[in-house]
């Protein structure tokens, strides 16, 4: 990452990270990723939109929520691991403490049918978020090196093991990883 | 339903592993979690897992808290630390050490192929998270719901938060 370009600033200390991830946390309903991007590169520009991008691919290759990756790996750059903690427990803390008071909440009136009724229908809604954001990354299977038989083969067969066969997810993301890995490696040195 | 006593080692222990395999997310690994917690375990009921994620969904922050209240529903606070803890220690400490090594080497082939090699199967997995969601609840006004949230979210622009409050106000109404 350059620190040398003119217009972009730095958080003046781990406590302003902090407080920064908070705030872009209690503003990201269903997906805090796009105010991520507006709040680093736009409003406080820490990062350029470039520098976001990488961070966010390395944050989608490692196993864990992307945007909790994407606070840490932004906190480590400006402050090291006190930076990292700061941004994570900003991001984390104060949501925490609201979802499992919702929940306390839900506990006592779940035996309310309208309540128990609002709740299933926003769990079909959850679930056709999840969906639908598959149907987005779908499109972007396309640019890449596997190709679209490959690749909706693999999207495939992954589902039917894991929605239909109920395999360990272990097994399925090792077993059909290989596969996938494999031919993507393959077909990149062929194209160079 | 009175609770079954809780194996802690295993239920941290499974978390911990859940952890390094949520690639895209700790959603594309619920999945499993249903399969322990409610198959496995007994902690929980269907409704109650699926409730963690609606409630996530609705509340404000990273779609990962889902896993708090998965543990706090099933154990309480204790529970929330130890699903929470075990989902996020071993995500974040790799992500920590592969951003300080892997930051020059992102142009190997070795790690593009992985990217790409890992992409369908990833998707994969939020199809079948949503699906697991959705069939494991009695009627069929909630998948009209499901299929009308998906097409929302993919083909429009509308805030996510809509999606939920109209998801709320329809299953008040008892149509979900």
């Amino acid at each position: 990452m350059s620190d040398d370009q003119p217009d972009l600033r730095t958080p003046a200390s781990p406590w302003e990270l902090f407080t920064t991830f908070t705030a872009l946390a209690l503003q990201g309903f269903g997906g805090v990723l796009a105010v991520a991007q507006r709040v680093l590169c736009e409003q406080r520009r820490w990062l350029s939109n470039e520098q976001f991008v990488e961070i966010l691919a390395i944050g989608q290759v490692l196993p864990g929520p992307n945007v909790c990756n994407v606070a840490l790996m932004v906190g480590d750059r400006f402050f090291g691991w006190r930076g990292a903690f700061a941004a994570l427990a900003g991001m984390m803390a104060v949501p925490l403490v609201i979802v499992l008071t919702l929940t306390t909440a839900y506990a006592q009136f779940a035996s309310v049918p309208a309540v128990a009724g609002a709740l299933r229908g926003m769990g079909a809604v959850a679930a056709g978020l999840i969906a639908g954001t598959a149907l987005k990354l779908v499109q972007g299977l396309r640019v890449g090196p596997l190709g679209i038989p490959v690749s909706t083969t693999l999207a495939v067969v992954a589902f039917l093991l894991v929605a239909i066969a109920r395999w360990p997810l272990v097994w399925v993301l090792l077993g059909l990883g290989i596969v996938g890995c494999s031919v993507a490696a393959h077909r990149l040195r062929a194209s160079r | 339903m009175t609770p079954p006593p809780v194996d802690w080692p295993s239920l941290f222990g499974h978390f911990l592993l859940l952890s390094l395999l949520s690639i895209g997310g700790g959603i594309t690994v619920a999945p499993d979690m249903q399969r322990v917690l409610v198959g496995q375990m007994g902690l929980l009921t269907n409704a109650q897992f699926a409730a963690s994620i609606a409630i996530a969904q609705a509340s404000p922050g990273p779609n990962i808290l889902f896993v708090a209240v998965m543990g706090y529903q099933a154990a309480g606070l204790a529970g929330a630390a130890t699903t929470l803890v075990g989902i996020m220690l071993p995500s974040t400490t790799l992500a920590l050490i592969v951003a300080r090594w892997g930051h020059a080497r992102r142009e190997w082939l070795s790690v593009r192929a992985f990217k790409a090699g890992m992409a369908p199967i990833v998707i994969g997995l939020l199809f079948a998270t949503s699906w697991l969601l959705t069939v494991n609840t009695p009627g069929w006004g909630h998948v009209l719901v499901t299929v009308g949230a998906a097409l929302a979210v993919w083909r429009t622009r509308v805030h996510l938060l809509w999606l939920i409050a109209a998801g709320g106000v329809l299953g008040a109404l008892g149509w979900a």
